[in-house]
C-alpha cells in the first residue's frame, strides 16, 4: 500500500470526459467497458496501479466507484468490468459504444505487487472480485520471471459466474495456474464444486512464510480466505484484501466509506489484513 | 503587541472598518428564540442583554441583568455553515452534440468576517481545516471560503452546563487562529491581535493600551468561564477504550434512547459528512451535482447495492461516537470533539455523550 | 398511436389535494404532458382513455367494499402503481375511524345510515394490492412528484430521501423548536419530504410524511412524558394523517392505554 498517486492540487470534483470505445459482454449482467479520454492530454497523463478505482459519472444519474480491470501498462484505453447493480450501472448499460460519460480517478491504494517479487503469490477471487485482480494477473505475466509459484483461485456461484474464462488458457500458459470452482454445479460442469477457500485448503504451499495472498470478493469469502491462509502459516502481514463501502467523494472528504479508522476510498480499497482485521468483521461497523 | 482597549461605543467602528474592507459581517443575533449566526449590519443586531440557559435537550433564551454584547455561549449554529455550506454545487454538466460539457462552479466573490467566534469554535475550524485542507485532497468549496474569512474571536466569560472545552483543551481562552480576540468588560473590550490583518485593523481603530487593572479585569472575566464549567469528559486512553469496546452493552442501551435523528451531527461544528446528488431539469440536459450535509445517523448513509452496512441505531450511534472521539485521532491526529456541548443541548431526548463515555468505561453487566 | 407511457390518475377516499399537486406543477406540466400520455385524469380533463396504463398515480384510502374491488381493478390495469399521499400510503386522517365504531359515526351523520355501505376501517392501498412505489405526504410534495415522474420516464428508481425532518431543519438553519421552546415535534421520527416547513413557521412537525425508517417513536414519547407533556396531548399528535402507520400506532396505543389506566 502506498500513498495516493494523484496530485494534491486541483479540484477533486472535476471530471474528465471519456468515450466508450468498446463493450465486451462477459457473464450475465456483466460487461467490460473500454474508455478513451476525449482530451488527449488527459490520456497522456493518466496512469493507474492495479487495485485502484475510478469514479464513473453519468450526469443526472450519479457516480459509481468502479475498479480498473485494465492492463497496468495501458496507455490509450482503460477497461472496467462492470456488473449492472444500481442506477448508475443500469444507465451505463444503456449507453452504447461512443457514449460519453465523466471519469475521476484513479483513487485509492493498490495491490503490493512489488512486495511479491521473489515470492509465491496466490490470488483468491470471488465472482466479480476477479475484476480488480486482473491487472495484477497481467503484471505478474509481464514480469513472470520475478515471481515464484503463481496461482489464481477463482470461485463463483455457478459456472456462468466465472469471469474472463476466455483468458484462462493464456494465463495458464503464461505461468499463472488458474483453478476454478463453483458453489452450485450445472449439467455441463466437470470442475470443482465448493468455495475458493476449499481450493486454498488443498493448495500445496511449499513456503508459506514466503507467500503473498491477495483476495477480493464478498466480505465473508475474504474473511474465510484470510482465516484459512493464517492456518496454513501465511503471516497476516502478507495477506491483502480489497474492501467495499458506499463512496461518494473518493477523496476522504464525505465520510461515507469509513470502516473503523479507515477511509476505504483513500486508505483502501486494498488493505493489509493485519491492519484491517480488528474492524473487518465487526457486524455493522 | 500589547493588549489594547476598545470602548464599547467604538465597536461599531470595527464593524465599519471590516465592512469597508469588503467583508460581509456574520455574527450572533437573536432569531427564532435562540442566538444564531446570521448576517449582521451593525452592533444593534448583536444579542445585547440576552443570555442562554442550556441543559441536555434544552435551550432557553433569557434576558440578562446587564447590557453585555457577548454574555452567552454557543447556540445551534456554527461557523461551518459558512465554510462548509449545507448546500453547494460541485459541478455542472450540460449536454452538447458530442457528449457533456462539465464545469466547476465560479468561486464565491463574497468574503465574510466572523464576529464572536469562541475558543471551542476556533478549535473546530482548525479540525475542519485538517479535514478539508490538509489531507491528500483539498476541498475547493471550503478552501475558497476559508482563505477569505476574517475572524473576530470572543473569550467566553461564562459557561453553560453543557460546556466541556476544558476537558478537550480547546478553551475557554482563545489562544490562536483568530485575527482579533475580544474580552468583554463592563464598558470596554480588551483587544488582542492574532495576525497581520488583525494588527492592520487595530491600527485603524481608536485603541489605547490597556491598564494593568483592565488587564486584570479581563483575566477575572475569563476565569469566570473556567469556574463555570461543570461538565467533564475523561479523555485518558479514550481511543483504545472505544475501539476495544465495540460490543459493549452500553451501545444497545443508548440505541434504545437515540432517535437517530442526526441533530447531534448537524449542530456539531466538526462533523463533515456529506452526500452528493443530481439535480436536473425534466429533460436531463442541464445537471448540477450538489453536495448537502448528511449524517452517519441516516440509514442510507452506508447503503451499498448489497445492502445497508449500519442497519440499526446501535451501529450508527457507535459509528458517530467512535469516529468523533477515537478513530478521528487515527485519521487526523486529533480528537474530532472540541467540547462545545452542542450535541448535548440539541439532542431532542437529552443524550449526553460524556455520560455515554463514562458508562463505556464501566465493564458491562 | 402514441408510444409515450400512458399515465392515469385515480382517486379513492381523499380530499383531492394530492392530485392537485400534479396540476400545481405548472413549471413542469408542459414537459410532463410532453413526456407522457395523460390518459385518465378526471381532475384535469373528462377525456378518459381506457387501460391498461403504464403508470397509475393513486390517491386516497380504501374505505368501502366498492373501493376494495376497484383498487384491484386499477392494479390489474396498471404496470407501475404509485400510491400518492398519506391516505393512499397510511389510511389518512380518516383512519381515525379505525379506533372508533364506524356504525356510530354513520348513525350520527346520515339520516338513513342503512343507505351507506362502508368498511369498518380506512386502510392504505398496500393493505389491498401490491404497490410499486409509495410517495408520502399530506399533501405530497410537488418536487418529489416531479422527481417520481421524471424517474419513471427515464426508467430509473425515484430518488426520494428517507431521512428524518431534523436534517432538513438543520440544513436550512431552523432552530429546533422542541429544544428551544419545549414544543412537542414529530420531526425526529418523521420522514423528510416537505423541506421542514412547519418548524420554520413556529410549529411542531405533525408527521405528514409518516414515520422515518427505523423511527424510535417510543423514546421520543418517553422524553416528552418525562418533560411534562401528557398522553392527552401526545395521542392526538401521533394520531394524525399517518396515525395508523404501525410505528405511530403502536406508541399512541400505549399512551392511550396509560391514559385510560389513569382515568
Amino acid at each position: 500500500m502506498t500513498a495516493p498517486l494523484s496530485p494534491t492540487v486541483g479540484n477533486p470534483w472535476l471530471c474528465h470526459t471519456v468515450r466508450i470505445a468498446a463493450i465486451t459482454p462477459e457473464i450475465s449482467g456483466v460487461a467490460t467497458y473500454d474508455f478513451e479520454f476525449t482530451d488527449p492530454d488527459a490520456a497522456n497523463r493518466y496512469q493507474f496501479r492495479p487495485g485502484q478505482f475510478n469514479m464513473l459519472y453519468l450526469p443526472g444519474v450519479g457516480e459509481a466507484a468502479i475498479s480498473l480491470s485494465a492492463h497496468p501498462a495501458a496507455r490509450r484505453r482503460w477497461s472496467h468490468t462492470i456488473r449492472v447493480a444500481g442506477n448508475v450501472t443500469q444507465a451505463l448499460a444503456q449507453l452504447g459504444t461512443g457514449g460519453v460519460l465523466g471519469l475521476r480517478g484513479p483513487f485509492g491504494s493498490s495491490w503490493p505487487i512489488d512486495d511479491c517479487r521473489g515470492r509465491d503469490v496466490i490470488l483468491v477471487a470471488g465472482g466479480i472480485g476477479l475484476a480488480p485482480l486482473r491487472p495484477v494477473v497481467y503484471r505478474l505475466l509481464a514480469e513472470r520471471s520475478h515471481f515464484g509459484q503463481l496461482t489464481l483461485l477463482h470461485g463463483a456461484r455457478s459456472p456462468g459466474g466465472l469471469l474472463y474464462t476466455r483468458e484462462h488458457a493464456t494465463w495458464n500458459a503464461g505461468g499463472v495456474a488458474v483453478q476454478t470452482t463453483v458453489d452450485r454445479t450445472a449439467a455441463d460442469w466437470n470442475g470443482n464444486v465448493g468455495t475458493a477457500v476449499v481450493l486454498l485448503d488443498r493448495l500445496p504451499l511449499p513456503r508459506p512464510e514466503n507467500t503473498v495472498l491477495l483476495t477480493c470478493g464478498p466480505d465473508v469469502m475474504m474473511h474465510f480466505t484470510a482465516r484459512a491462509a493464517l492456518q496454513r502459516g501465511l503471516p497476516a502481514s502478507q495477506l491483502w484484501i480489497s474492501a467495499e463501502r458506499n463512496m461518494q467523494c473518493a477523496v476522504g472528504l464525505c465520510g461515507h466509506c469509513q470502516l473503523g479508522p479507515e477511509f476505504v476510498c483513500q486508505d483502501g480499497p486494498v488493505f493489509r489484513y493485519d491492519r484491517i482485521a480488528p474492524f473487518f468483521r465487526v457486524e455493522g461497523l | 503587541m500589547p493588549d489594547l482597549l476598545l470602548q464599547k461605543g467604538d465597536l461599531q467602528l470595527l464593524f465599519d472598518r471590516l465592512s469597508g474592507d469588503g467583508f460581509r459581517l456574520v455574527g450572533p443575533t437573536v432569531s427564532q428564540e435562540a442566538i444564531v449566526y446570521d448576517e449582521i449590519a451593525s452592533v444593534g443586531d448583536l444579542p445585547r442583554g440576552w443570555t442562554d440557559v442550556q441543559a441536555p435537550g434544552s435551550y432557553r433564551l433569557e434576558p440578562r441583568s446587564d447590557e453585555a454584547f457577548f454574555g452567552y455561549v454557543v447556540g445551534p449554529h456554527s461557523w461551518k455553515k459558512y465554510l462548509f455550506p449545507p448546500l453547494a454545487t460541485l459541478l455542472t454538466a450540460d449536454r452538447t452534440d458530442s457528449g457533456w460539457a462539465m464545469h466547476a462552479p465560479p468561486e464565491p466573490t463574497e468574503k465574510y468576517a466572523f464576529i464572536g467566534v469562541r475558543a471551542c469554535e476556533l478549535a473546530a475550524i482548525k479540525v475542519q481545516d485538517r479535514v478539508f485542507l490538509e489531507g491528500a485532497y483539498v476541498d475547493p468549496i471550503y478552501k475558497a471560503r476559508r482563505d477569505r474569512c476574517f475572524i473576530v474571536a470572543v473569550n467566553c466569560t461564562q459557561a453553560a452546563a453543557t460546556c466541556f472545552c476544558t476537558s478537550m483543551n480547546t478553551g475557554p481562552r482563545c489562544q490562536a487562529g483568530f485575527d482579533l480576540a475580544l474580552t468583554e468588560l463592563s464598558a470596554a473590550f480588551i483587544v488582542e491581535a492574532g495576525s497581520d490583518s488583525g494588527r492592520q485593523v487595530c491600527g485603524q481603530l481608536p485603541l489605547r493600551e490597556a491598564t494593568p487593572a483592565e488587564r486584570a479585569a479581563a483575566e477575572a472575566a475569563r476565569a469566570q468561564a473556567v469556574a463555570g464549567i461543570s461538565k467533564r469528559l475523561e479523555t485518558e486512553g479514550i481511543r483504545d477504550l472505544l475501539l476495544t469496546n465495540l460490543e459493549h452493552p452500553r451501545w444497545a442501551d443508548v440505541a434504545a434512547r437515540c432517535l437517530s435523528c442526526a441533530n447531534c451531527t448537524m449542530v456539531c461544528p466538526t462533523c463533515f459528512c456529506s452526500s452528493v446528488g443530481e439535480v436536473t431539469d425534466l429533460k436531463g440536459d442541464h445537471v448540477e451535482r450538489q453536495r448537502q450535509w448528511d449524517s452517519c445517523f441516516n440509514v442510507d448513509f452506508s447503503r451499498m447495492n448489497g445492502g445497508v452496512v449500519r442497519n440499526d441505531v446501535r451501529s450508527r450511534y457507535r459509528q458517530w461516537l467512535t469516529h468523533k472521539l477515537a478513530s478521528w485521532i487515527d485519521q487526523f491526529g486529533q480528537s474530532g470533539c472540541v467540547g462545545c456541548g452542542r450535541c448535548i443541548t440539541w439532542c431532542p431526548v437529552a443524550i449526553d455523550l460524556t455520560e455515554e463515555v463514562a458508562a463505556l468505561r464501566e465493564p458491562g453487566p | 398511436m402514441s408510444t409515450k407511457p400512458k399515465l392515469a390518475v385515480f382517486k379513492f377516499a381523499s380530499c383531492d389535494g394530492c392530485q392537485l399537486t400534479l396540476l400545481d406543477a405548472e413549471d413542469e406540466l408542459l414537459d410532463i404532458a410532453g413526456a407522457l400520455d395523460i390518459a385518465c385524469f378526471l381532475e384535469a380533463s373528462s377525456r378518459v382513455v381506457p387501460g391498461p396504463y403504464d403508470v397509475a398515480l393513486v390517491e386516497g384510502s380504501i374505505t368501502t367494499p366498492h373501493d376494495a374491488e376497484r383498487i384491484r381493478e386499477v392494479r390489474r390495469q396498471s404496470k407501475y402503481l404509485v400510491a400518492i399521499g398519506a391516505c393512499a400510503t397510511a389510511g389518512g386522517i380518516q383512519a381515525l375511524r379505525n379506533w372508533a365504531d364506524s356504525q356510530e359515526f354513520l348513525a350520527a351523520v346520515y339520516a338513513r345510515p342503512d343507505y351507506i355501505e362502508t368498511l369498518a376501517t380506512s386502510t392504505a392501498l398496500a393493505d389491498h394490492v401490491t404497490v410499486d412505489f409509495e410517495l408520502r405526504g399530506c399533501p405530497i410534495n410537488r418536487g418529489q412528484l416531479v422527481e417520481v415522474i421524471a424517474a419513471l420516464v427515464a426508467g430509473r428508481r425515484p430518488r426520494t430521501p428517507n431521512h428524518g425532518v431534523c436534517l432538513d431543519c438543520k440544513r436550512r438553519g431552523t432552530v429546533c423548536i422542541s429544544v428551544a421552546r419545549g414544543v412537542p415535534c414529530l420531526g425526529p421520527v418523521t420522514q423528510s419530504g416537505c423541506g421542514a416547513i412547519c418548524p420554520a413557521y413556529d410549529r411542531g412537525c405533525y408527521g405528514c410524511h409518516g414515520p422515518a425508517p427505523q423511527a424510535n417513536v417510543a423514546s421520543l414519547a418517553e422524553h416528552w412524558v418525562r418533560s411534562g407533556a401528557g398522553p392527552a396531548q401526545l395521542v392526538p399528535l401521533l394520531r394524525n394523517f399517518n396515525g395508523f402507520t404501525p410505528e405511530f400506532r403502536r406508541v399512541s396505543d400505549e399512551l392511550a392505554a396509560r391514559l385510560a389506566a389513569t382515568e
